[in-house]
Protein backbone atom coordinates (compact mmCIF):
# COMPACT_ATOMS: atom_id res chain seq x y z
CA UNK A 1 0.00 0.00 0.00
CA UNK A 2 2.92 2.13 0.76
CA UNK A 3 5.23 2.62 -2.40
CA UNK A 4 9.15 2.33 -1.92
CA UNK A 5 9.18 6.16 -3.57
CA UNK A 6 6.56 6.88 -0.52
CA UNK A 7 8.56 5.56 2.10
CA UNK A 8 11.91 7.41 0.80
CA UNK A 9 10.12 10.17 0.33
CA UNK A 10 8.83 10.42 3.75
CA UNK A 11 12.25 9.38 5.28
CA UNK A 12 13.86 11.92 3.51
CA UNK A 13 11.82 14.88 5.10
CA UNK A 14 11.67 13.57 8.40
CA UNK A 15 15.67 13.47 8.65
CA UNK A 16 15.91 16.68 7.26
CA UNK A 17 13.11 18.38 9.01
CA UNK A 18 14.45 16.92 12.39
CA UNK A 19 17.95 17.82 11.47
CA UNK A 20 16.60 21.36 11.47
CA UNK A 21 14.64 21.92 14.47
CA UNK A 22 17.71 20.29 16.36
CA UNK A 23 20.23 22.53 14.71
CA UNK A 24 17.86 25.49 15.72
CA UNK A 25 17.65 24.23 19.35
CA UNK A 26 21.21 23.88 19.48
CA UNK A 27 22.29 27.20 18.40
CA UNK A 28 19.91 28.77 20.55
CA UNK A 29 20.76 27.64 23.61
CA UNK A 30 24.40 27.74 22.86
CA UNK A 31 25.35 31.06 24.33
CA UNK A 32 23.29 30.00 27.82
CA UNK A 33 25.54 26.55 27.95
CA UNK A 34 28.90 27.65 27.50
CA UNK A 35 27.76 30.42 30.53
CA UNK A 36 27.04 27.59 32.43
CA UNK A 37 30.50 25.36 31.14
CA UNK A 38 32.45 29.02 32.16
CA UNK A 39 30.38 29.21 35.54
CA UNK A 40 31.42 25.63 36.29
CA UNK A 41 34.49 25.92 35.48
CA UNK A 42 35.36 28.79 37.88
CA UNK A 43 33.81 26.57 40.42
CA UNK A 44 35.93 23.67 39.82
CA UNK A 45 38.92 26.16 40.20
CA UNK A 46 38.00 27.58 43.23
CA UNK A 47 36.79 24.59 45.14
CA UNK A 48 40.44 23.15 44.41
CA UNK A 49 41.96 26.18 46.19
CA UNK A 50 39.93 25.38 49.06
CA UNK A 51 37.04 27.46 48.95
CA UNK A 52 33.75 26.27 50.14
CA UNK A 53 30.06 26.92 49.12
CA UNK A 54 31.29 27.60 45.95
CA UNK A 55 27.86 27.46 43.84
CA UNK A 56 26.57 28.79 40.45
CA UNK A 57 25.43 32.59 41.56
CA UNK A 58 28.50 33.47 43.62
CA UNK A 59 31.36 31.34 41.12
CA UNK A 60 31.65 34.45 38.52
CA UNK A 61 32.03 37.11 41.91
CA UNK A 62 34.47 34.73 43.89
CA UNK A 63 36.83 34.74 40.63
CA UNK A 64 37.02 37.94 39.89
CA UNK A 65 37.53 39.05 43.46
CA UNK A 66 40.35 35.85 43.92
CA UNK A 67 41.98 34.84 41.30
CA UNK A 68 44.75 37.63 40.81
CA UNK A 69 47.00 36.19 37.94
CA UNK A 70 46.32 33.50 34.92
CA UNK A 71 49.02 32.83 32.94
CA UNK A 72 50.12 31.26 29.88
CA UNK A 73 53.30 29.44 29.41
CA UNK A 74 55.63 27.57 26.51
CA UNK A 75 56.60 23.57 27.42
CA UNK A 76 59.93 25.53 27.98
CA UNK A 77 58.62 26.98 31.33
CA UNK A 78 58.15 30.51 30.07
CA UNK A 79 55.45 32.99 30.72
CA UNK A 80 53.69 33.40 27.26
CA UNK A 81 50.80 35.56 28.47
CA UNK A 82 50.02 37.27 31.52
CA UNK A 83 46.51 38.46 32.60
CA UNK A 84 46.31 42.39 31.51
CA UNK A 85 43.41 43.69 32.77
CA UNK A 86 40.55 43.29 30.72
CA UNK A 87 37.54 40.89 31.41
CA UNK A 88 39.14 37.79 33.67
CA UNK A 89 36.56 35.23 31.76
CA UNK A 90 37.85 36.52 28.31
CA UNK A 91 41.51 36.16 29.20
CA UNK A 92 43.78 33.67 27.01
CA UNK A 93 44.69 31.45 29.83
CA UNK A 94 40.23 30.91 30.69
CA UNK A 95 39.90 30.29 27.08
CA UNK A 96 42.50 27.87 26.73
CA UNK A 97 41.70 24.63 25.16
CA UNK A 98 43.46 22.33 27.40
CA UNK A 99 41.95 19.14 25.13
CA UNK A 100 43.63 20.71 22.20
CA UNK A 101 46.87 21.40 23.87
CA UNK A 102 47.58 18.06 25.17
CA UNK A 103 46.85 16.78 21.54
CA UNK A 104 49.54 18.87 20.34
CA UNK A 105 51.77 17.61 23.08
CA UNK A 106 51.12 14.15 22.08
CA UNK A 107 52.11 14.93 18.28
CA UNK A 108 55.08 16.51 19.32
CA UNK A 109 53.81 19.82 18.50
CA UNK A 110 54.48 23.27 20.46
CA UNK A 111 51.91 23.76 22.80
CA UNK A 112 50.81 26.07 25.92
CA UNK A 113 49.36 25.33 29.40
CA UNK A 114 47.46 27.55 31.43
CA UNK A 115 48.22 28.26 35.56
CA UNK A 116 45.58 30.79 38.12
CA UNK A 117 46.64 31.79 40.47
CA UNK A 118 44.00 32.68 43.37
CA UNK A 119 45.23 34.76 46.33
CA UNK A 120 43.19 32.08 49.37
CA UNK A 121 43.78 34.24 52.85
CA UNK A 122 46.74 36.28 51.73
CA UNK A 123 48.43 33.25 50.40
CA UNK A 124 49.21 32.69 46.44
CA UNK A 125 47.68 29.00 45.70
CA UNK A 126 48.63 27.50 41.81
CA UNK A 127 45.64 26.22 40.19
CA UNK A 128 46.49 23.38 37.42
CA UNK A 129 43.86 22.37 35.20
CA UNK A 130 44.03 19.01 34.10
CA UNK A 131 42.42 16.88 31.73
CA UNK A 132 42.86 12.95 31.09
CA UNK A 133 40.79 9.86 30.03
CA UNK A 134 38.65 7.62 32.06
CA UNK A 135 36.90 4.36 31.09
CA UNK A 136 33.77 5.46 29.06
CA UNK A 137 34.94 9.46 28.01
CA UNK A 138 37.11 12.20 29.63
CA UNK A 139 38.10 12.98 33.22
CA UNK A 140 39.08 16.38 34.42
CA UNK A 141 39.72 18.76 37.25
CA UNK A 142 41.95 21.21 38.62
CA UNK A 143 44.84 20.43 41.22
CA UNK A 144 46.16 23.42 43.71
CA UNK A 145 49.88 23.87 44.59
CA UNK A 146 51.36 26.13 47.35
CA UNK A 147 53.77 28.92 46.45
CA UNK A 148 56.35 25.69 46.69
CA UNK A 149 55.10 23.88 43.38
CA UNK A 150 55.31 20.80 45.25
CA UNK A 151 52.84 20.43 48.22
CA UNK A 152 48.85 19.95 46.76
CA UNK A 153 46.06 22.25 48.46
CA UNK A 154 43.71 20.48 47.18
CA UNK A 155 41.56 18.90 44.00
CA UNK A 156 39.02 18.50 42.05
CA UNK A 157 38.02 16.28 39.89
CA UNK A 158 35.17 15.64 37.21
CA UNK A 159 34.19 13.31 34.55
CA UNK A 160 31.73 12.56 31.35
CA UNK A 161 30.45 9.17 32.00
CA UNK A 162 32.45 7.48 34.02
CA UNK A 163 29.72 4.10 35.89
CA UNK A 164 28.38 5.99 38.99
CA UNK A 165 29.09 4.25 42.51
CA UNK A 166 32.73 3.02 40.49
CA UNK A 167 34.55 5.08 38.22
CA UNK A 168 32.39 8.06 39.23
CA UNK A 169 33.76 7.77 42.58
CA UNK A 170 36.69 10.50 41.91
CA UNK A 171 34.80 13.35 42.16
CA UNK A 172 33.62 12.60 45.47
CA UNK A 173 35.05 14.29 48.56
CA UNK A 174 36.08 10.92 49.90
CA UNK A 175 38.84 10.42 46.97
CA UNK A 176 39.06 14.18 46.19
CA UNK A 177 40.16 14.39 50.18
CA UNK A 178 43.43 12.09 49.95
CA UNK A 179 44.96 14.62 47.87
CA UNK A 180 46.20 18.14 50.64
CA UNK A 181 49.36 17.71 51.63
CA UNK A 182 51.04 15.02 48.94
CA UNK A 183 53.86 16.04 46.80
CA UNK A 184 54.61 16.27 43.70
CA UNK A 185 58.35 16.35 43.97
CA UNK A 186 60.41 14.11 46.07
CA UNK A 187 62.94 15.18 48.49
CA UNK A 188 65.69 15.57 45.77
CA UNK A 189 63.66 17.65 43.84
CA UNK A 190 62.41 15.08 40.84
CA UNK A 191 59.23 14.96 39.50
CA UNK A 192 57.54 12.00 40.88
CA UNK A 193 53.37 12.65 40.19
CA UNK A 194 50.78 11.03 42.66
CA UNK A 195 49.73 7.93 42.05
CA UNK A 196 46.74 6.24 41.87
CA UNK A 197 46.79 3.55 43.91
CA UNK A 198 45.18 -0.35 44.97
CA UNK A 199 47.04 -2.13 48.24
CA UNK A 200 46.17 0.99 50.27
CA UNK A 201 48.71 3.60 50.83
CA UNK A 202 49.63 2.59 54.71
CA UNK A 203 51.28 -0.65 52.80
CA UNK A 204 53.72 1.57 50.92
CA UNK A 205 57.54 2.37 51.67
CA UNK A 206 57.76 5.61 53.93
CA UNK A 207 59.48 7.28 51.47
CA UNK A 208 56.55 6.93 48.82
CA UNK A 209 54.02 7.34 50.94
CA UNK A 210 53.37 10.93 50.40
CA UNK A 211 53.24 10.50 46.00
CA UNK A 212 50.10 7.76 46.48
CA UNK A 213 46.65 8.16 47.30
CA UNK A 214 44.30 5.25 47.42
CA UNK A 215 42.02 4.06 44.10
CA UNK A 216 38.22 3.51 44.24
CA UNK A 217 37.50 -0.19 44.06
CA UNK A 218 36.01 -1.32 40.68
CA UNK A 219 37.46 1.68 39.17
CA UNK A 220 40.60 0.27 38.15
CA UNK A 221 40.93 2.01 34.75
CA UNK A 222 39.23 5.19 35.60
CA UNK A 223 41.69 5.01 38.98
CA UNK A 224 44.92 4.85 36.70
CA UNK A 225 43.34 7.58 34.53
CA UNK A 226 43.61 9.85 37.05
CA UNK A 227 47.07 8.94 37.40
CA UNK A 228 47.95 9.25 34.08
CA UNK A 229 45.97 12.53 33.87
CA UNK A 230 47.92 13.63 36.93
CA UNK A 231 51.46 12.61 35.37
CA UNK A 232 50.78 13.71 31.78
CA UNK A 233 49.89 17.03 32.82
CA UNK A 234 51.85 17.72 35.55
CA UNK A 235 55.09 17.13 33.62
CA UNK A 236 54.70 19.66 31.14
CA UNK A 237 54.80 22.13 34.44
CA UNK A 238 57.87 20.61 35.55
CA UNK A 239 60.11 23.18 33.70
CA UNK A 240 58.02 26.10 34.65
CA UNK A 241 58.18 24.92 38.30
CA UNK A 242 61.97 24.80 38.23
CA UNK A 243 62.20 28.19 37.03
CA UNK A 244 60.35 29.66 39.28
CA UNK A 245 61.18 27.82 42.17
CA UNK B 1 -12.55 0.30 16.08
CA UNK B 2 -13.81 2.34 18.57
CA UNK B 3 -12.55 5.83 17.22
CA UNK B 4 -15.63 7.11 16.07
CA UNK B 5 -16.80 6.86 18.83
CA UNK B 6 -14.37 8.89 20.72
CA UNK B 7 -14.37 11.60 18.79
CA UNK B 8 -17.71 12.81 20.48
CA UNK B 9 -16.64 12.00 23.87
CA UNK B 10 -15.12 15.18 26.22
CA UNK B 11 -11.92 15.65 26.91
CA UNK B 12 -11.66 14.06 30.55
CA UNK B 13 -14.31 11.49 30.07
CA UNK B 14 -14.12 8.38 32.34
CA UNK B 15 -12.59 6.08 29.38
CA UNK B 16 -9.97 9.21 28.64
CA UNK B 17 -9.52 9.50 32.47
CA UNK B 18 -8.51 6.04 32.78
CA UNK B 19 -5.59 6.16 30.64
CA UNK B 20 -4.05 8.73 32.99
CA UNK B 21 -5.08 6.74 36.13
CA UNK B 22 -4.44 3.57 35.15
CA UNK B 23 -0.70 3.51 34.77
CA UNK B 24 -0.60 5.02 38.39
CA UNK B 25 -1.69 1.50 39.81
CA UNK B 26 -3.22 -1.36 38.15
CA UNK B 27 -0.97 -0.92 34.83
CA UNK B 28 1.88 0.84 36.51
CA UNK B 29 4.71 0.55 33.54
CA UNK B 30 7.36 -0.17 36.33
CA UNK B 31 5.52 -2.43 38.89
CA UNK B 32 2.95 -4.52 36.19
CA UNK B 33 4.67 -3.78 32.96
CA UNK B 34 8.14 -4.37 34.43
CA UNK B 35 9.28 -1.60 31.86
CA UNK B 36 11.96 1.27 32.71
CA UNK B 37 13.83 -0.90 35.00
CA UNK B 38 16.91 0.41 34.07
CA UNK B 39 16.70 3.96 34.99
CA UNK B 40 15.11 3.32 38.00
CA UNK B 41 17.97 1.49 39.41
CA UNK B 42 20.39 4.61 37.88
CA UNK B 43 18.73 7.77 38.96
CA UNK B 44 16.94 6.60 42.56
CA UNK B 45 19.53 7.66 44.54
CA UNK B 46 18.48 11.10 45.76
CA UNK B 47 15.08 12.59 44.98
CA UNK B 48 15.98 15.50 42.87
CA UNK B 49 17.40 13.84 39.75
CA UNK B 50 15.19 11.00 40.57
CA UNK B 51 12.21 14.16 39.70
CA UNK B 52 14.42 15.85 37.34
CA UNK B 53 13.97 12.36 35.33
CA UNK B 54 10.50 11.62 36.20
CA UNK B 55 9.54 15.03 34.67
CA UNK B 56 11.90 14.49 31.34
CA UNK B 57 10.31 11.16 30.80
CA UNK B 58 7.25 12.38 31.43
CA UNK B 59 7.40 15.53 28.76
CA UNK B 60 9.03 13.05 26.70
CA UNK B 61 6.67 10.34 26.75
CA UNK B 62 3.42 12.52 26.16
CA UNK B 63 5.04 14.38 23.26
CA UNK B 64 6.41 11.23 21.52
CA UNK B 65 3.08 9.83 21.81
CA UNK B 66 1.26 13.05 20.31
CA UNK B 67 3.84 13.15 17.55
CA UNK B 68 3.52 9.48 16.45
CA UNK B 69 -0.02 9.61 16.61
CA UNK B 70 -0.84 12.49 14.38
CA UNK B 71 1.51 11.11 11.99
CA UNK B 72 -0.05 7.62 12.19
CA UNK B 73 -1.61 7.28 9.32
CA UNK B 74 1.26 8.10 7.11
CA UNK B 75 3.76 6.55 8.47
CA UNK B 76 4.59 3.53 6.30
CA UNK B 77 4.72 0.37 8.62
CA UNK B 78 7.50 -0.78 6.95
CA UNK B 79 9.60 1.98 8.52
CA UNK B 80 7.61 2.63 11.41
CA UNK B 81 9.97 1.77 13.84
CA UNK B 82 12.65 3.87 12.88
CA UNK B 83 10.54 6.66 12.82
CA UNK B 84 9.34 6.29 15.98
CA UNK B 85 13.15 5.86 17.12
CA UNK B 86 13.56 9.22 15.41
CA UNK B 87 10.55 11.15 17.17
CA UNK B 88 12.21 10.06 19.97
CA UNK B 89 15.69 10.52 19.83
CA UNK B 90 14.95 14.26 18.42
CA UNK B 91 12.96 14.84 21.65
CA UNK B 92 15.46 13.51 24.64
CA UNK B 93 17.93 15.25 22.49
CA UNK B 94 16.01 18.59 23.00
CA UNK B 95 15.44 17.83 26.55
CA UNK B 96 19.31 17.44 27.26
CA UNK B 97 19.69 20.49 25.42
CA UNK B 98 17.39 22.24 27.31
CA UNK B 99 18.85 20.87 30.64
CA UNK B 100 21.85 22.06 30.00
CA UNK B 101 21.16 25.63 29.08
CA UNK B 102 18.81 25.99 32.13
CA UNK B 103 19.51 23.79 35.28
CA UNK B 104 23.31 22.79 34.42
CA UNK B 105 23.63 21.11 37.67
CA UNK B 106 20.96 18.49 36.99
CA UNK B 107 21.88 17.99 34.17
CA UNK B 108 25.75 17.11 34.97
CA UNK B 109 24.39 14.74 37.15
CA UNK B 110 21.67 12.80 34.63
CA UNK B 111 24.39 13.41 31.70
CA UNK B 112 23.89 9.88 30.91
CA UNK B 113 20.71 9.15 31.94
CA UNK B 114 19.35 11.40 29.42
CA UNK B 115 21.04 9.81 26.80
CA UNK B 116 19.19 6.33 28.13
CA UNK B 117 15.58 8.23 27.95
CA UNK B 118 15.85 7.12 24.49
CA UNK B 119 16.43 3.23 25.52
CA UNK B 120 13.30 3.24 28.14
CA UNK B 121 11.77 0.91 26.74
CA UNK B 122 7.83 2.95 28.13
CA UNK B 123 8.52 4.95 25.96
CA UNK B 124 9.03 2.78 22.42
CA UNK B 125 6.46 0.63 24.19
CA UNK B 126 3.99 3.44 24.48
CA UNK B 127 4.35 4.83 20.68
CA UNK B 128 4.13 1.09 19.35
CA UNK B 129 1.48 -0.31 21.72
CA UNK B 130 -1.22 3.01 21.85
CA UNK B 131 -0.20 5.96 20.03
CA UNK B 132 0.17 4.10 16.38
CA UNK B 133 -3.55 2.64 16.97
CA UNK B 134 -4.82 6.01 18.91
CA UNK B 135 -6.14 9.59 18.42
CA UNK B 136 -3.76 12.50 19.36
CA UNK B 137 -5.77 13.12 22.26
CA UNK B 138 -5.97 9.73 24.46
CA UNK B 139 -1.95 9.11 23.04
CA UNK B 140 -1.06 12.44 25.44
CA UNK B 141 -2.89 11.30 27.94
CA UNK B 142 -1.61 8.04 28.14
CA UNK B 143 1.84 9.33 27.94
CA UNK B 144 1.46 11.57 30.59
CA UNK B 145 -0.20 8.53 32.41
CA UNK B 146 2.44 6.44 31.70
CA UNK B 147 4.82 9.33 32.61
CA UNK B 148 3.43 9.42 35.54
CA UNK B 149 3.46 5.88 37.06
CA UNK B 150 6.92 6.06 36.04
CA UNK B 151 7.72 8.75 37.99
CA UNK B 152 5.40 7.89 40.74
CA UNK B 153 7.56 4.82 41.80
CA UNK B 154 10.83 6.70 40.68
CA UNK B 155 10.31 9.13 43.54
CA UNK B 156 9.23 6.43 46.40
CA UNK B 157 12.14 4.47 45.95
CA UNK B 158 14.27 7.94 45.31
CA UNK B 159 12.78 9.24 48.77
CA UNK B 160 13.35 5.63 50.88
CA UNK B 161 16.74 5.44 49.26
CA UNK B 162 17.82 9.08 49.79
CA UNK B 163 16.39 8.55 53.47
CA UNK B 164 17.65 5.88 55.20
CA UNK B 165 21.15 6.19 52.53
CA UNK B 166 22.20 9.68 53.16
CA UNK B 167 20.07 10.80 55.56
CA UNK B 168 18.35 13.67 53.88
CA UNK B 169 14.95 14.45 51.69
CA UNK B 170 15.23 16.74 48.76
CA UNK B 171 19.02 17.35 49.78
CA UNK B 172 17.88 18.87 53.29
CA UNK B 173 18.64 16.32 56.23
CA UNK B 174 15.56 15.40 58.17
CA UNK B 175 17.76 12.59 60.89
CA UNK B 176 18.69 14.99 63.80
CA UNK B 177 22.47 15.24 64.65
CA UNK B 178 21.49 13.48 67.75
CA UNK B 179 20.92 10.79 65.96
CA UNK B 180 24.00 10.19 64.69
CA UNK B 181 25.51 11.02 68.29
CA UNK B 182 23.84 7.94 69.39
CA UNK B 183 25.05 5.96 67.17
CA UNK B 184 22.96 6.23 64.39
CA UNK B 185 24.31 5.55 60.83
CA UNK B 186 23.67 6.39 57.34
CA UNK B 187 23.02 3.14 55.30
CA UNK B 188 25.32 3.06 52.38
CA UNK B 189 23.73 -0.31 50.84
CA UNK B 190 20.93 2.39 50.24
CA UNK B 191 22.92 4.21 48.14
CA UNK B 192 23.95 1.65 45.94
CA UNK B 193 21.35 0.40 43.22
CA UNK B 194 20.67 -3.24 44.14
CA UNK B 195 18.97 -1.81 46.62
CA UNK B 196 16.86 0.01 44.26
CA UNK B 197 16.28 -3.44 42.49
CA UNK B 198 15.08 -4.51 46.08
CA UNK B 199 12.90 -1.52 46.53
CA UNK B 200 11.41 -2.30 43.78
CA UNK B 201 10.39 -5.45 44.63
CA UNK B 202 9.24 -4.84 47.88
CA UNK B 203 6.71 -2.16 46.28
CA UNK B 204 5.38 -4.40 43.51
CA UNK B 205 4.55 -7.02 46.73
CA UNK B 206 2.76 -4.63 48.71
CA UNK B 207 0.90 -3.47 45.03
CA UNK B 208 0.01 -7.34 44.69
CA UNK B 209 -0.75 -8.52 47.56
CA UNK B 210 -3.62 -5.46 47.65
CA UNK B 211 -4.85 -5.92 44.57
CA UNK B 212 -5.16 -9.86 43.94
CA UNK B 213 -6.45 -9.15 40.02
CA UNK B 214 -2.17 -8.59 39.42
CA UNK B 215 -1.30 -12.05 40.63
CA UNK B 216 -0.75 -14.76 38.22
CA UNK B 217 -2.41 -17.82 38.64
Amino acid sequence: MYSNGYIFRYAGIMVVLVAAVLSAAAMFLKPMQERNDAVDKMQSILSAAGFEGVDAKNAIELFNKNVTNMIVIDPDGNVVNDFTGDSKENSKAFKLNLKEQLYNKSMSRPFELSIYVVNKNGESVYIIPLRGVGLWGPIWGNIALKSDYRTVVGVTFGHKSETPGLGAEIETPIFEEQFPGKTIFDENGNFVSIGVIKGGVANQPETQQSHVVDAISGGTITSNGVSAMLKNVLESYEPFFKKQG
Amino acid sequence: MSEVKQEKEPLFSAKNRKLLTNPLNLNNPITVQVLGICSALAVTAKMKPAFVMALSVIVVTAAANLIVSLLRNGIPPRIRIIVQLVVVATLVILVDQVLKAFVYDVSKQLSVFVGLIITNCIIMGRLEAFAMSNKPWPSVLDGIGNGLGYGIILMAVAFMRELFGSGTIWGLHVIPKSFYEMGYQNNGFMILPPMALILVGIIIWIQRSRNPQLVEE
